[in-house]
């Protein structure tokens, strides 16, 4: 048994010392290959996601190593990622950013997903000047807290709804609305709180119901009680997937007529997949549709990347797959432009990116926030069972009218 | 905007009826707990996962094309028997430790539980659909989704058939003897090993028709399952162990005080304030104890 136990160690150590020495030989740029690092969600309660992230990232290195790669000082390079698991735990992924840089020697990061998680790596990134480009984070005070080397391709959380509430005005002849929300009590659903409520100020609209929901919701039965009492003009909600399906599965069991619903993480919640019919008419803040007009030379129009992403992967991809792959894109067009691998050269290529992906216009506001990029928000419609989601604002975008007012549930069959 | 329920009195018979039929079926997960607390004494962390595991079983059913409400027959008989394996397993090697070997066991299983179901299930949050409908009440000013009433209906009949097969059953007078003194049954000749895992089978089948009524009243994830442990656990705090018309008054009870603190502290406080009443109802039962025990000396 001792001798086992002895050989088991000794097996146990030559592993260990070939690991560290396989990774330590990894470093910013080996040989043809650009090392970019990533602690990514594989298991834990962000797994689907952050599958959705990793293989938004996968496909942009892929099709950028096919089309030629990287070009700095007319040498050409491929990416290359190296991914740890953070299960979904920010100590974790701290740890692991923290592991990549000094261990694995990674001079580039991308980010993992989740604002919370984000939030967690960005400290250590900016302690090691390590140039971040995050697509999954879409935090306000991500972008409040001065740092210089996080860059993310996504609008602010803040932005998610404010488009709904000016469509709501619009829609009310230009006067203010009276609007009712219900946010979860947590990072992300609190910011897009915090837009809603720059918005109401601005369009002189009023807030009559401004519910928290808490973390664990799971039931809205008391805030729907109320609107439906004070009928306001528009019911705004945020508590991700699960607020989402909470709020359809509700709404439409309480009969809440209300003439405008707006929300986030419709498609994450494949809401009209699980919901059908009773989703009908719900508007979703979108990061991207593949019907938008944006192009680039490497995925082409945003249909073109959900074709080529569906036989890839076999699903249609999600915006946080979508914008993954423009993190890349980003890295590439900065790498070149630097044309250096300086961490601070290229930290500056990013500072002046200014260019169009298949997902959107990318320019970075001085809190690394996507300035150039305005969020977009589709309608649930429906044929029968058959439910799909249509952009409706902004109008230049726009591929159907706007479904206004939601039709009572009584005129609903 | 405060105490809108005052001004509009409709709200506060919405809130009864909503906070009722909820706290009917919190009930039926809190007496599974009190019964193998009672009988084991055995503080079951993993409550709320067996909750959500009981749930998958339903929607998975769903998925196969059966309706969910299936899921109150089917998921119990599948969770009786993982309850069952799970005292085989692990539960029988804690059950007369201290309290703490028993909670740390138990919060491993819903670790280990949470990550199976996030492995299996996916980890996105998912519905069953009943399509039951709506009740309308009052002129359509109260709507109660007849998935609640259902799932109200169904954990009553549960409840009052365990009441009754408690009474009946061999098994069951076992089962409340074994709570009574462990060691006198023994003597007394009843498997207290087969009692036990009969009583924690019991229990992961409740939480199995809890889950199976959740899918289709509320929504499923495999991490959310500790909310539903922590509050049968306040119910089971408030009502006492082994006293079943306790837990479904403390049930219905938390169930409307919820509901009120919503409308009137506003929701940011609903859980806090459930909370607030359970440290005022402690510091309440340690003071009734400590003037015993003077009452004593």
């Amino acid at each position: 048994m001792n001798k086992i136990a002895k050989l088991f160690v000794t097996f146990i150590s030559a592993i260990t010392l070939a690991l560290v020495s396989f990774t330590s030989s990894f470093a910013k740029v080996e040989g043809e290959y650009i090392v970019l690092g990533s602690a990514i969600s594989l298991t834990g309660k962000y797994s689907s996601n952050g599958v959705h992230t990793q293989n938004g990232y996968n496909m942009a290195v892929e099709r950028i190593n096919k089309m030629g790669g990287v070009e700095v000082q007319g040498k050409k390079y491929k990416f290359e990622i190296i991914y740890y698991d953070d299960e979904s735990n920010p100590k974790r992924a701290a740890q692991l950013a923290e592991r990549l840089i000094k261990q694995d020697g990674v001079h580039y990061m991308l980010g993992p997903y989740s604002s919370g998680l984000t939030k967690a790596i960005a400290p250590v990134t900016e302690k090691y000047k390590i140039p971040m480009v995050e697509a999954n984070g879409a935090s306000r005070s991500l972008f409040t807290k001065g740092y210089k080397y996080l860059f993310a391709v996504l609008s602010p959380a803040n932005q998610y709804l404010e488009v709904a509430i000016d469509l709501a005005v619009e829609k009310n002849g230009g006067k203010g609305v009276k609007i009712a929300q219900a946010f979860e009590q947590d990072a992300f659903s609190q910011d897009v709180r915090l837009g809603i409520l720059d918005a109401a100020k601005r369009t002189g609209s009023e807030i009559i119901i401004d519910d928290k929901l808490p973390k664990e919701l799971n039931d809205m039965a008391a805030t729907l009680a109320k609107v439906k009492a004070v009928k306001p003009d528009v019911l705004v909600v945020s508590g991700h997937t699960k607020g989402a399906l909470t709020a359809i599965r509700q709404i439409s069991e309480m009969k809440v007529d209300v003439p405008m619903l707006a929300m986030t993480h419709c498609d994450a919640a494949k809401l009209s997949k699980q919901h059908g019919k009773k989703s009908e008419f719900a508007l979703c803040a979108s990061q991207w549709h593949k019907n938008l007009s944006y192009k680039d030379k490497f995925f082409g129009s945003g249909k073109k990347y959900a074709k080529d992403f569906q036989k890839e992967f076999g699903y249609d991809p999600p915006y946080q797959s979508a914008e993954s792959s423009a993190a890349l894109l980003v890295f590439k067009d900065a790498f070149e432009r630097a044309n250096s691998f300086d961490r601070d050269a290229v930290r500056d290529a990013l500072v002046d990116t200014e260019m169009q992906t298949f997902y959107g216009n990318i320019k970075f506001g001085p809190g690394g926030q996507n300035v150039a990029k305005p969020m977009i928000l589709f309608q649930v419609r429906c044929k029968g069972d058959d439910c799909e989601n249509r952009v409706v604002a902004p109008t230049k975008w726009a591929s159907d009218k706007f479904y206004h007012p939601i039709p009572k549930w009584s005129e609903r069959s | 905007m405060d105490f809108l329920i005052f001004k509009a009195p409709m709200l506060m018979v919405q809130a009864s009826l909503d906070g009722i039929l909820l706290g009917i079926l919190f009930a039926l997960i809190a007496y599974g707990m009190a019964l193998q607390w009672g009988v084991m004494n055995i503080i079951n962390i993993a409550q709320g996962d067996l909750v959500i595991l009981g749930g998958y079983i339903a929607y998975t059913i769903y998925l196969w094309g059966i309706h969910p409400a299936w899921g109150v027959i089917i998921s119990p008989i599948i969770m009786f028997f993982v309850g069952w394996g799970l005292y085989k397993l692990v539960i029988n090697k804690v059950v007369d430790r201290d309290l703490f070997i028993s909670i740390l066991a138990t919060f491993g299983i819903a670790i280990v539980f949470q990550q199976l179901m996030n492995f299996i299930f996916g980890a996105d949050v998912v519905v069953a659909q009943s399509e039951y409908g709506t009740t309308m009440l009052f002129d359509n000013s109260v709507t109660l989704p007849n998935s609640k009433i259902f799932s109200a209906f169904i954990s009553v009949l549960y409840a009052i058939a365990l009441v009754i097969y408690m009474k009946k059953s061999k098994l069951g007078r076992a089962i409340r003897a074994t709570a009574q003194n462990a060691r006198a049954a023994k003597i007394l000749g009843v498997d207290t090993e087969k009692v036990y895992a009969a009583t924690f089978g019991i229990n992961a089948a409740l939480c199995g028709i809890a889950g199976a009524l959740i899918s289709i009243t509320l929504t499923l994830h495999p991490y959310v399952g500790l909310p539903y442990t922590v509050r049968s656990f306040m119910i089971v705090i408030v009502a006492g162990l082994g006293n079943l018309p306790a837990v479904a008054v403390s049930g219905m009870g938390l169930g409307l005080f919820e509901e009120f603190a919503d409308y009137i502290l506003g929701t940011e406080f609903r859980i806090g304030a459930v909370f607030l009443l359970l440290v005022l109802i402690l510091v309440y039962r340690r003071f009734k104890l400590s003037r015993k025990r003077e009452y004593l000396k």
